[in-house]
């Protein structure tokens, strides 16, 4: 995998250095902010949105960052670019085994 | 567009959340069925440029950010099915690690982003390439144009379930439940930063995409078009 498709691993090498450009735009998406961004955006936090907004509390790097280690741009391009890397492996992860389970990569067409 | 948790009602997000399962099914049978083994690494190497790509967020005017999604390229390259398992997986692990897109909302999610808009943009994509080779100017218009209408779609999706809440879940009091404002508005405003900024981007990934597989990997394209022979190599086709 590493010598056929060298040169896509290159560009996704180089989007994970870059990534930390992403952070510039700082505004949150529409219909993305958080109950804190609501309460100044909205005026208040509709009841039912309050009560699945915190549903999964397990996300490890939220937002992209280190959780502590998120003062300074310094600090939170480290965080995004740390993010980018595990969130790479960890999709090729996934992939390789949804497809190893499915049976992909054995011997179907060849 | 990664719908956070209690913007939907679980009413709407469950729905979708089942809708997505028997599709995952028939995409892992699909891509199963027409991906060669050498290829399925690619689908890996899909998701990590989709997750990558959704992190370079970029600033629309009035506070709000956009970003490409790079579905459609995915659909391009590998097939809208392959496209389907490689967006989703970055869904599942952007919401579950890093907090972006809501768990109940996965499906909407999924659906969105990871079912309409690589097929919508798989059509648009082989309606306007026609018969126009692997890597022509053609090609790679219909590639932005492809990638253009996909998000764009998506975007509007996103809106209507957004927006839908507003008018479907009051709470006694008439305050709505979920998502806050009328559909009027999640449409319009959604539509017109898609339309005018994340459209363009996706559309300039996708041709970009495009030309730097095409350039690199030539077998990549011409074995997906259906006017050459599958299994000629390439240099017997270009003669």
């Amino acid at each position: 995998m590493v010598k056929a498709y060298r040169r896509l691993l290159t560009a996704v090498v180089v989007l994970i250095i870059l990534s930390p450009l992403g952070l510039l735009a700082t505004g949150t998406a529409f219909g993305e902010w958080g109950t804190d961004e609501l309460v100044h955006e909205v005026g208040y936090i509709p009841i039912g949105l309050a009560k699945y907004a915190a549903l999964w509390k397990h996300a490890v790097f939220p937002d992209y960052s280190i959780p502590g280690f998120d003062s300074g741009f310094l600090a939170q391009a480290v965080g995004y670019v740390a993010s980018a890397v595990l969130g790479v492996v960890l999709v090729t992860v996934v992939v390789l085994v949804w497809t190893r389970l499915a049976g992909l990569g054995h011997d179907n067409n060849q | 567009m990664h719908i956070p948790d209690g913007y939907l009602s679980p009413q709407t997000a469950v729905p979708f959340i089942g809708a997505m399962i028997p599709i995952w099914g028939v995409a892992t049978k699909k891509v199963k069925a027409t991906l060669k083994k050498k290829e399925t690494p690619l689908i890996a190497l899909g998701a990590a440029f989709s997750f990558v790509i959704m992190m370079f967020n970029v600033p629309i005017p009035g506070g709000s950010s956009g970003h490409a999604v790079g579905a459609v390229l995915l659909a391009i390259l590998l097939g809208p099915w392959a496209a389907c398992i490689a967006v989703s997986t970055a869904l599942i692990i952007q919401a579950l690690v890093f907090g972006d897109g809501g768990i109940l909302a996965i499906g909407a999610n999924c659906f969105n982003m990871a079912v309409a808009m690589p097929f919508f943009g798989y059509y648009v994509y082989k309606w306007v390439r026609g018969s126009a080779p692997g890597l022509s100017r053609r090609s790679l218009w219909a590639a932005a144009i492809a990638g253009y209408f996909g998000i764009n779609l998506a975007a509007l999706l996103t809106s209507v379930e957004f927006g839908s809440q507003y008018h479907l879940f009051r709470s006694y009091d008439g305050t709505p439940l979920y998502f806050m404002y009328p559909l009027k508005v999640a449409v319009s405003t959604m539509m017109t930063e898609h339309l005018l900024i994340a459209g363009p981007i996706e559309a300039v990934v996708t041709a970009l995409g495009f030309g730097f597989v095409a350039k690199s990997y030539p077998s990549l394209i011409s074995e997906k078009d259906p006017s050459l022979p599958g299994d000629l190599p390439e240099v017997s086709v270009r003669g």
